[in-house]
């Protein structure tokens, strides 16, 4: 029988299947962060061991300082961080740390360390876990029981997810990425639109993007309700994959070659969902609510909720309020007061190339952080003289970390603040109380910090043409 | 866990779509243990924010009804447990998001889809009324009026039993074992390389 890319991985890591449909299924690698204090303190109140330490891998990100690394001034999160060294040395768990040259967001390590491979299940105690799928990985985001209960036993109980397939055709135009063929089908489908979903991203466009490109895409699956997203493994994913740290080498590395070669959905497989998507259509994208459906190509202007169909309307209409704009406007005529570039969703090396192919030469009228996604990335980004671009602009180069995406760190938008952002949530103060969030891709960012509003990144790239 | 099959408690409703886990706690709470109590955090910024908040008027009720998607965003279990802590046993919606209803689940609370979420908030307006959820029927009783609730088996029987999954895990312990030991063999690369561990400071 054909089957899909989804059943294929799921069926290789079932170990049984209960009357009701639920699956225990085996787990290749668990990452956890130091939110994952709830899972440790749940396995010492049972006295249990973690049942495979080596293949547990801990990493510091969401409380991560960017700056002051070296004596961490906030008690609170000096807490946190010592409660993660605390439980991974005390269950033999290797630790990504802060003082550790490869630190950096669970979702940019794993794929950079080679942990995040073709065919393996992954899971970690958060939602953007769906990023590993770019990979053709089962990724998927726990909650705090789940990752005590993968702690205890390397296995999980999920129930299969129904299969959905978007295919993206065609070429994207010159400064569309990724992130705006996320936002397009988001705002299409809505933020429920693929919730009980495994996505499959497929077409001609899927194909053409980067590791980097596919990682954001399958990152914001979860914004679109998706707990997984998969991308069905091909040259461009072997070639990121050869020589990382953790991938196989040599003849492992051509036996790891010959199963993956079997991970695509089968010709003829049955997708209970198929959405297609014209890349030429999708112009760089921007919200201007305050979730990801919010959005709206950069040349169009805030909606009437009037307009709009009657739950729709009255959520518009909080969304505005929060966000303090008026219906009518042009898009581009909303000023912003700082601008974030981070986030496992856009800040690998790729996107910090695009943003700075813009800031090249340039003022930001506007301050704001640039804080890539791992140090590794920063180390890369120095290299290429990247750093000097963003701070020549007026931008702060900072450490690695979840940083102003979430802002667990101390690094937060002001109350009342607009924030042009590179993340993936744009909730209510997600990025501190009363924060306005507006998301869009790196390029639009730097665009948004060069004019100090929310600007069209094409003008500014047909100026340098 | 203590299991239960029926609960019977004041309903009142927060009339919105979308309510994401950064609303149901905002992320500064999130460094709490669970023996602190999480109750105090549950809409922490809403709550400030308005001066009529719906559950500051209500502080008794122990059903929750909202708006479609309930619970989207991220996988902070400390949102079901903020619930939880504050005296919720059941939120009603229209429908949830995947990782917070599996979360709730896991706490003993339910999150109950019912297709007619929607008049159930309006019939309730800014007031409350007595509720009633039976799990063994899967039903809901609101204002006079019967609702069926979707209810996967497995989520009714870990609720009514109060199951924990790491208990009913370990029970197949044999079968993990072999599996593991099939993988290895089959698929060795399967498992971290021991050269990454070489890199590591
Ligand atoms: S960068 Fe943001 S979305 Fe990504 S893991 Fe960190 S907090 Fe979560």
């Amino acid at each position: 029988m054909s089957r899909t890319l989804l059943d294929k991985l799921w069926d290789a890591h079932e170990i049984r299947v209960d009357d009701d449909g639920t699956s225990l299924l085996w787990v290749d690698r668990h990452l956890v962060h130091e939110g994952s204090h709830h899972a440790f303190a749940k396995l010492a109140e049972r006295g249990m061991p973690v049942a495979r330490p080596e293949l547990t891998f801990a990493v510091a990100d969401h409380y991560a300082p960017t700056r002051g690394r070296e004596a961490v001034a906030d008690p609170a999160i000096a807490k946190m961080l010592e409660r993660l060294e605390r439980n991974t040395a005390a269950h033999g768990i290797a630790l990504f740390g802060l003082r550790d040259p490869r630190q950096g967001i669970v979702h940019v390590l794993g794929p950079e360390q080679g942990l995040t491979l073709p065919g393996l299940l992954v899971t970690c105690g958060d939602s953007h876990t769906s990023t590993h799928g770019a990979f053709g990985a089962l990724a998927f985001g726990i909650g705090a029981t789940q990752v005590a209960h993968v702690l205890a036993t390397q296995t999980i109980w999920q129930r299969r997810p129904k299969a959905m397939r978007i295919r993206v055709e065609g070429a994207l135009g010159p400064g569309v990425t990724a992130k705006d063929i996320a936002l397009h089908w988001i705002a299409r489908l809505g933020t429920s639109g693929a919730t009980g979903h495994a996505v499959e991203y497929a077409g001609s466009a899927v194909r053409a993007l980067s590791m980097e490109g596919r990682m954001t895409l399958c990152n914001l699956s979860i914004e679109g309700g998706a707990r997984f997203g998969l991308i069905a493994p091909d040259d461009t994913t072997l070639a990121y994959v050869a020589d990382r740290p953790f991938a196989p080498r040599g003849a492992e590395f051509e036996a790891a070659r010959a199963d993956w070669a079997g991970l695509a959905s089968d010709a003829d497989a049955r997708f209970d969902r198929e959405v297609e998507i014209d890349a030429a259509e999708i112009a760089p994208t921007v919200t201007w609510g305050t979730t990801p459906e919010q959005a709206l190509p950069i040349t169009g202007r805030i909606p009437d909720p009037g307009a709009l169909d009657g739950g729709r309307a009255e959520a518009a209409r909080a969304a505005l309020d929060y966000m303090g704009l008026t219906p009518g406007a042009p898009l581009e005529e909303i000023a912003v007061d700082r601008v974030f570039l981070g986030s496992c969703t856009n800040a690998r090396i790729e996107d910090l190339r695009a943003a700075a192919a813009i800031l090249k030469g340039r003022h930001a009228r506007v301050p704001g952080i640039v804080s890539p996604g791992s140090m590794l990335v920063r180390a890369q980004a120095e290299a290429e003289g990247l750093d000097r671009v963003f701070t020549d602009a007026g931008l702060e180069w900072v450490g690695a970390g979840c940083s102003m995406c979430v802002g667990m760190n101390g690094d937060t938008v002001a109350p009342g603040e607009r924030c042009a952002s590179s993340t993936n949530r744009n909730f209510r103060g997600r990025q501190g109380k009363g924060a306005r969030t507006h998301l869009m891709s790196p390029v639009m960012v730097a665009a948004a910090a060069v004019t100090g509003r929310l600007t069209d990144a094409r003008t500014l790239m047909e100026e340098r043409a | 866990m203590a299991g239960w099959q029926r609960h019977e408690g004041e309903a009142v409703a927060l009339p919105r779509a979308d309510i994401d886990t950064d609303q149901l706690i905002p992320a500064r709470f999130m460094s709490a243990s669970r023996a602190e109590g999480y109750g105090g955090f549950l809409f922490a910024d809403l709550r400030e924010d308005a001066a009529d908040f719906p559950l500051d008027r209500h502080p008794e009720a122990s059903v929750l009804v909202a708006g479609p998607n309930f619970g989207c965003g991220s996988s902070r279990e400390a949102a079901v447990y903020a619930l939880v802590d504050a005296g919720f046993r059941v939120v009603v919606a229209e429908s949830f998001a995947d990782i917070f209803a599996g979360n709730a689940v896991n706490n003993g609370l339910l999150p109950a889809r019912v297709a007619e979420a929607g008049a159930i908030l309006d019939a309730l307006g800014s007031g409350t009324a007595p509720a009633r959820i039976d799990l063994e029927t899967a039903t809901l009783e609101i204002a006079g009026a019967r609702h069926a609730i979707e209810l996967p088996d497995i989520w009714r029987r870990k609720l009514v039993n109060g199951w924990d999954d790491i208990d009913l895990t370990r029970a197949h312990e044999d079968e993990i074992a072999a599996f593991a030991r099939a993988r290895r063999d089959a698929a060795p690369w399967t498992w971290p390389a021991r050269d990454g561990s070489r890199d590591r400071a």
